[in-house]
């Protein structure tokens, strides 16, 4: 049997909380290697469906395959699935969240050196070039000693892209990476994922960077009241959206593009 | 009338009391490590996903936080024999109280510590893939331990102070051979002053060290 073309399945999951419903019904496939973008109105279930991929949130219903790890679950299910075995499914993703998220008592090296030492029982020695390597590769060579405290946020975003990197996840997911920087940082991150992606990664990011969705992205999902409503090419969503929500979405930021031309260049490559 | 202060009494029976302190440094010591680990089993416990662990932890944390400590060493000592047939001796009896008293505050300033965590910081441990236990050795306590450390230390201070109700049980720390002395010397004024100066001494240097700790961690935040 060949390899499964998909990196991630995504069949039908559904999450709610309390008595709102959150995430209703989603469905996607993720081609090996393919960047996937998410894009959509505040509350629309974009994170929430990313924090279901990875079961930080547990779905109530609903199954998701990553690699050839599949986890199912049915609704009025009790109990948990083991910590166990949770866990070793989340190791087959690497995420990165809007608040970078490091751990402050440990040094950017220690942040990336922790997944595969703690987890993998990968040998220190081994784990600190890896991390190393990593750091260098998103330009932080020079403060792999230096603690989060000291980085600024776009620096900090790096080091948690390395920390995901480190355990060589299947997928990475990317959860608004770009929204709590300063503006004059969100470039140094975007390069990097844009490094990712040319580099053959499979990606699912949550972003309000349509420029940069548009730019990186093979596919593009349009999200509205939990439902993915949209799901095709940048050039299918962006520019011929067949469902209104998309369209009155994309009217709002064409209107702010309209009156802030120079904001285009944010998301893309600022050379 | 003035009062003539005379500490002779405090030299001539200076070994008497310098073995009391001995007592109540050893019974700090002594229920500040064991209390510590109650406190840390306890603490953690109270935030497991199992009604049918964190109950009885609760119940036993609240028990002791709430009742008096000196109905607690009477309890253990004459209580106990009394009602379930358990007969221990006094330093045994005030050892248990002792540290099981410490040990709910100890495990209430874990819990609290525990859960001061912002989630998020659980989040990113558990998506690198650790399992809760990890998450909690490797991310959460580490950075918990920091912050418990100012009501920890406070904690200790109280709780040396605390060994002196051992008296009442007729243990021999510091404060029963202050009170055995004066009944010897009728001396009161001088002895309990003299012992207030005792712990003073002990407990002083100590808050310094915690001060100067806490103002080290301020700056590492």
């Amino acid at each position: 049997m060949s390899i499964a073309p998909f990196a991630i399945e995504v069949t039908d999951i559904c999450k709610s909380f309390g008595s709102m419903q959150v995430v209703k019904g989603v469905s996607l496939k993720v081609p090996r290697g393919a960047v996937v973008a998410l894009i959509g109105p505040s509350g629309a279930g974009k994170s929430t469906l990313l924090r279901c991929i990875n079961l930080l949130e547990q779905p109530d219903s609903g199954s998701i395959r990553v690699g050839d790890r599949t986890m199912s679950f049915t609704a009025g299910q009790r109990g948990f699935p083991a910590d166990r075995v949770l866990a070793a499914f989340r190791a087959e993703t690497g995420m990165v969240f809007q608040h970078f998220n490091l751990f402050p008592h440990m040094t950017a090296l220690q942040n990336v050196m922790e997944g595969p030492v703690t987890v993998k029982g990968t040998a220190k020695r081994e784990a600190a070039e890896l991390a190393r390597d990593l750091l260098a590769r998103v330009g932080l060579s020079d403060k792999t000693d230096a603690y989060p405290l000291r980085l600024s946020g776009g620096q900090r975003q790096r080091v948690a892209i390395a920390r995901a990197l480190a355990m060589r996840p299947q997928a990475m997911l990317f959860d608004e990476v770009t929204s709590a920087l300063d503006p004059q940082l969100v470039g140094e991150v975007l390069e990097v994922i844009q490094q990712l992606a040319t580099d053959g990664m499979t990606m699912i990011i949550v972003t309000h960077e349509i420029a940069f969705a548009h730019e990186v992205a093979d596919t593009i999902g349009f999200m509205a009241d939990g439902m993915l409503v949209e799901y095709g090419t940048p050039v299918e969503v962006l520019e011929r959206p067949t469902d209104p929500r998309t369209k009155a979405f994309l009217d709002r930021y064409h209107r702010f593009l309209g009156a802030y031309p120079h904001a285009r260049s944010r998301g893309g490559k600022n050379a | 009338m003035t009062y003539e202060w005379n500490f002779h009494a405090l030299i001539q029976y200076r070994s008497l009391l310098l073995q009391g302190l001995g007592v109540t440094l050893g019974y700090t010591v002594g229920t500040v490590a064991v209390g510590m680990l109650i406190g840390l089993l306890t603490g953690i416990a109270c935030i497991s996903r199992h009604r049918a662990i964190t109950i009885p932890v609760t119940a036993y944390v609240e028990a002791f936080r709430c009742t008096p400590l000196l109905v607690q060493l009477i309890w253990f000592y004459y209580a106990m024999p009394v009602l379930l047939n358990i007969n221990m001796p006094a330093y045994m009896a005030g050892f248990i109280a002792l540290t099981l008293y410490v040990g709910s505050f100890y495990s209430e300033i874990f819990r609290a510590g525990v859960v001061s965590i912002e989630r998020s910081q659980w989040d990113a441990a558990r998506a690198l893939g650790m399992t809760r236990n990890k998450c909690l050795r490797r991310v959460i306590l580490p950075q918990a331990f920091r912050r418990m450390i100012p009501p920890f230390i406070s904690q200790s201070v109280i709780q040396l102070k605390n060994t002196s109700l051992l008296s009442v049980i007729a243990v021999g720390d510091l404060l029963y051979e202050a009170s055995a002395v004066t009944s010897i010397t009728y001396r009161p004024l001088e002895l309990y002053s003299g012992v207030a100066v005792l712990y003073f001494l002990v407990l002083y240097p100590l808050t310094l060290v915690a001060a100067g700790l806490e103002r080290r961690l301020a700056r590492a935040d």
